[in-house]
């Protein structure tokens, strides 16, 4: 038998060391587990402030004689070269153990055992814990807003069809591939329109813009049948002609009459909330706020003098003030620029307003993507004789947004947490939501539960977002 | 020169002047409309209104100028209070994340991911109208330490009551400089001789011992005031002395703090991860001590990563704190934007001060840290 040194724990005695020491440990987590869950103190007998520090004591001296270096058991090991690697980790381990299994019960309890679910009313809430039941009577407004109920379905649709032509990606075809990016830029977004123009907010059929939408299709479907050497001066010239033609020549009063009929009940956008609203106003920022600031971080790498320093004071401007007074500009200031007969809905607003305020901050993430990439890069797309618009569309820009993806991801997830702020003009997304449910008297005192019910929510929303990117980015890893 | 490079600016040129031509034609019509007059002058108005909360005098008699100083001070002092705290937590979480020590290492990811992922207002109404509000009443707080109330109308901690405050803080200020001077006799002497001096521990005398000698020889003195419960009605009361500090503050500020660290955290770690072991190795090879290995070899590159995207946080945090206005913090967009618009009515005039405010603070940051960035960019020959 060797001696023992309890100082210097080593391998020769490692039984003993391990024993001791598993049982010091397993005694400090049992007192402070005990404690916690079954609210027993078995060593109350000690004076005051020994038997608060005893656990972290016992568990200290324990992970100290277990730790011996090549112990030769594989899980002493990992355990060792992980939380155990010298006496200040070990202590700050024990902590955050105790820490976990300390609020553990106060937490199970408030979210599930002690938490009440059933009935319609705030009576049911007598507990100490959770009162889902606020969320679960209330979760319609939280999903829809103040959209009747009866029309909900509207939006149900809407998305779920939207959903499902955001996904075609995934099943295209090797054929339909190349095309995929026009239909996202191009098509998605007109489709997303109408489905919410027509649906959510029940439009009419034929409306001011409905002219220039039969152009621009009218125009494109004939335009590829254009030899590609005409083809800018026809996109120039013919849908403006047709436009005109369309709004000013065959001008049938009795169609614009019949299509005016409104198939569905109008819902004012001020109607709308909750979470649904929070994803129409995402979504929509994402889809504007990408080309906008593709075109300003262009613009900023330049030759053009006016250009860029258009760019530059856009781009500066907009990111060197709080959103917050943006959506301020938007409601009180921007109505005294437009003429008094015009009047612009207050989403549309905000929708301009935050796609303007991402767009910079996509610019300048673009922009540290261009500026990643070596010259060598333009000056062999240049001696193959591109244009600028062709070395930027085929060698340069899918180099460039390769390697911002990450912050471009990070720019989105931004957007979408900016989202509450549009209750600055009135709108009521679902933390509006909450908290015009938190001062309805008959539900008084139960404003924890909501945000806690709205964190989560976005948690997920953002996490899954932030991991799609994440994976996004490891597919188009390239080596260099 | 040539169509080709004249045209597209041309047309930009135009396009911007119609638009900036269109709107300001119809803010003059419709200002004519109106009966309002475009001009700053209204500034110098008495405003009649009062701030709940403001570091210098007001009430209503003073004028808009004054109730913009106000909320400038006001979003000033709450953006302080959150960088201090944000800079301390996302330093020590940075770390944590590059812990060996696995449960360290998880905890801080899973706080970082948390935070993160959690829009800011969420959380400045979670900690405003969910956890603030559980905090006792005035009169059944138990004080922390003796001296602090935390309490639902806010938290109460003691204050000190100076004489000869200017002495003090000229003292402080010597001090301070003649720390810089001392720096700059240290790095010339280790350039010329090669001599380390220690400058860290001659600071921290310094800032110990000439404060110390002005309460001893310049007729400073300091007491602390500690705040008394204080009955104001039958169910009503509150705590008179001391500093209050409102729950619209706390609450401002844990938050902005909690959620900007997250971000720090992540500038950190990705500061020193960014520096090469190679490079600890070459420094350790030459003889230099672990210490010396961090605060000669590390830290400076490490910094060099961590500063440019720490002081955009900095910014962030600084514009972020405008969201105080959903809880009715007084800061410069809820007292100015807010309540001093709803009573004079002049949008144009009063939103673009605030933003021009917002827009001169961060241009003034970002032109410095160009100027930062170009300082300390490796020059490479």
């Amino acid at each position: 038998m060797n001696k023992l040194n309890f100082l210097q724990p080593d391998k020769n005695n490692l039984n003993t060391y391990l024993y001791t020491g598993v049982i010091l440990v397993a005694l400090s987590i049992f007192i402070v587990f005990l404690n916690s869950f079954f609210n027993k103190d078995i060593i109350s007998f000690l004076p005051g402030s020994i038997s608060f520090f005893l656990p972290l004591i016992l568990g200290f001296i324990g992970l100290h004689l277990i730790r011996i270096d090549y112990s030769g058991l594989k899980f002493l090991d990992s355990i060792n070269k992980n939380i155990n690697t010298n006496n200040f980790n070990a202590f700050l381990s024990l902590l955050i153990v105790f820490v976990v299994i300390k609020s553990l019960p106060p937490l199970l309890s408030w979210f599930i055992i002690d938490a009440n679910i059933a009935g319609d009313s705030k009576d049911v809430c007598t507990g100490s814990g959770a009162c889902w039941t606020y969320i679960k009577i209330w979760f319609n407004r939280f999903m829809y807003g103040m959209y009747p109920n009866a029309e909900q379905w509207r939006i149900n649709l809407s998305f779920i069809a939207l959903a499902f032509l955001g996904t075609i990606g995934f099943f295209a075809t090797e054929k339909f591939k190349k095309y995929l990016t026009l239909y996202y830029v191009a098509v998605y977004p007109v489709i997303a329109f109408f489905f919410i123009f027509f649906f959510i907010s029940g439009g009419p059929i034929f409306f001011d813009f409905s002219y220039g939408i039969i152009a621009a299709v009218i125009s494109i479907i004939i335009g590829f049948f254009i030899p590609s050497k005409f083809k800018m001066y026809y996109f120039i010239i013919v849908p403006i002609t047709l436009y005109i033609l369309l709004k000013y020549v065959f001008f049938y009063e009795e169609l614009i009459e019949l299509g005016k009929l409104e198939a569905l009940e109008w819902v004012e956008t001020g109607a709308w909330g909750g979470l649904s609203l929070t994803f129409i106003v995402s979504f929509f920022c994402l889809i504007f706020c990408f080309p906008i600031g593709l075109f300003l971080s262009l613009g900023r790498r330049s030759d053009f003098p006016i250009i860029k320093y258009f760019s530059i004071g856009m781009i500066e401007f907009w990111r060197g003030v709080p959103l917050i007074t943006v959506l301020f500009m938007s409601s009180v200031m921007f109505p005294m620029f437009l003429p008094e007969d015009m009047f612009i809905d207050k989403l549309v607003r905000v929708i301009i307003a935050i796609s303007l305020f991402e767009a910079a901050y996509v610019a300048e993430v673009i922009r540290g993507g261009l500026q990643a990439l070596p010259r060598g890069q333009y000056d062999a797309a240049k001696s193959l004789g591109m244009g600028y618009w062709k070395m930027h569309i085929l060698v340069i820009l899918p180099q460039a947004l390769k390697l911002v993806i990450p912050g471009i991801a990070n720019t989105f997830l931004a957007l979408v947490k900016d989202t509450p702020l549009i209750f600055v003009v009135g709108l009521l997304e679902i933390v509006g939501m909450l908290n015009l449910a938190k001062t309805n008297p008959e539900w008084l005192g139960f404003a924890m539960e909501g945000y806690v019910f709205a964190s989560v929510l976005f948690f997920i929303i953002c996490y899954a977002m932030s991991k799609y990117s994440y994976n996004l980015e490891q597919k188009y890893k390239t080596e260099r | 020169m040539n169509i080709k490079k004249i045209l597209p600016q041309l047309l930009t040129l135009l396009v911007v002047i119609l638009i900036f031509g269109f709107f300001s034609y119809n803010a003059q019509v419709n200002m004519e409309n109106r009966g309002i007059t475009f001009g700053y002058g209204f500034l110098s108005q008495e405003s009649s209104f009062d701030v709940q909360f403001s570091l210098i005098e007001f009430d209503g008699s003073h004028s808009y100028f004054r109730a913009y100083l106000v909320g400038l001070l006001n979003t000033i002092l709450v953006s302080v209070i959150g960088i201090i705290f944000a800079t301390i937590i996302g330093v020590v979480v940075g770390i944590a994340r590059l812990s060996n020590n696995y449960l360290i290492k998880r905890t801080a990811a899973v706080y970082v991911e948390f935070f993160r992922n959690i829009p800011l207002l969420l959380q400045i109404f979670f900690w405003y109208f969910a956890a603030l509000r559980a905090l006792p009443l005035p009169q059944d707080t138990e004080p922390m330490f003796g001296v602090f109330f935390l309490t639902i109308k806010g938290f109460f901690v003691p204050a000190f009551v100076w004489n000869n405050l200017d002495i003090f803080i000229y003292s402080i200020i010597a001090a301070i400089i003649s720390i810089i001077f001392i720096r700059i006799y240290a790095r010339k002497k280790q350039e010329n001789e090669g001599i380390q001096t220690p400058v860290l521990s001659i600071s921290i005398g310094l800032l110990i011992i000439l404060p110390l000698l002005s309460f001893l020889f310049g007729g400073v003195d300091a007491s602390v005031e500690v705040p008394v419960i204080k009955q104001l009605s039958q169910t009503g009361f509150t705590y008179e002395g001391g500093i209050k500090l409102p729950p619209e503050l706390i609450s401002l500020a844990l938050a902005l703090s909690l959620y900007t660290a997250t971000f720090i955290a992540e500038c950190v770690r990705a500061g020193v991860q960014g520096v090469s072991k190679g490079q600890k190795e070459a420094a350790a090879s030459i003889g230099l001590t672990p210490n010396q290995v961090l605060k000669l070899v590390v830290m400076p590159q490490a910094l060099r990563i961590i500063i440019p995207p720490t002081t955009n946080q900095y910014l962030n945090l600084t514009k972020n704190s405008s969201l105080a206005a959903a809880i009715a913090y007084p800061d410069l967009v809820l007292v100015f934007a807010g309540t001093a618009l709803m009573q004079t009515g002049r949008a144009i005039e009063i939103v673009s001060i605030t933003m021009l405010t917002y827009l001169s603070l961060s241009i003034s940051i970002s032109i410095f840290m160009n100027w930062y960035n170009k300082k300390i960019a490796i020059k490479e020959k």
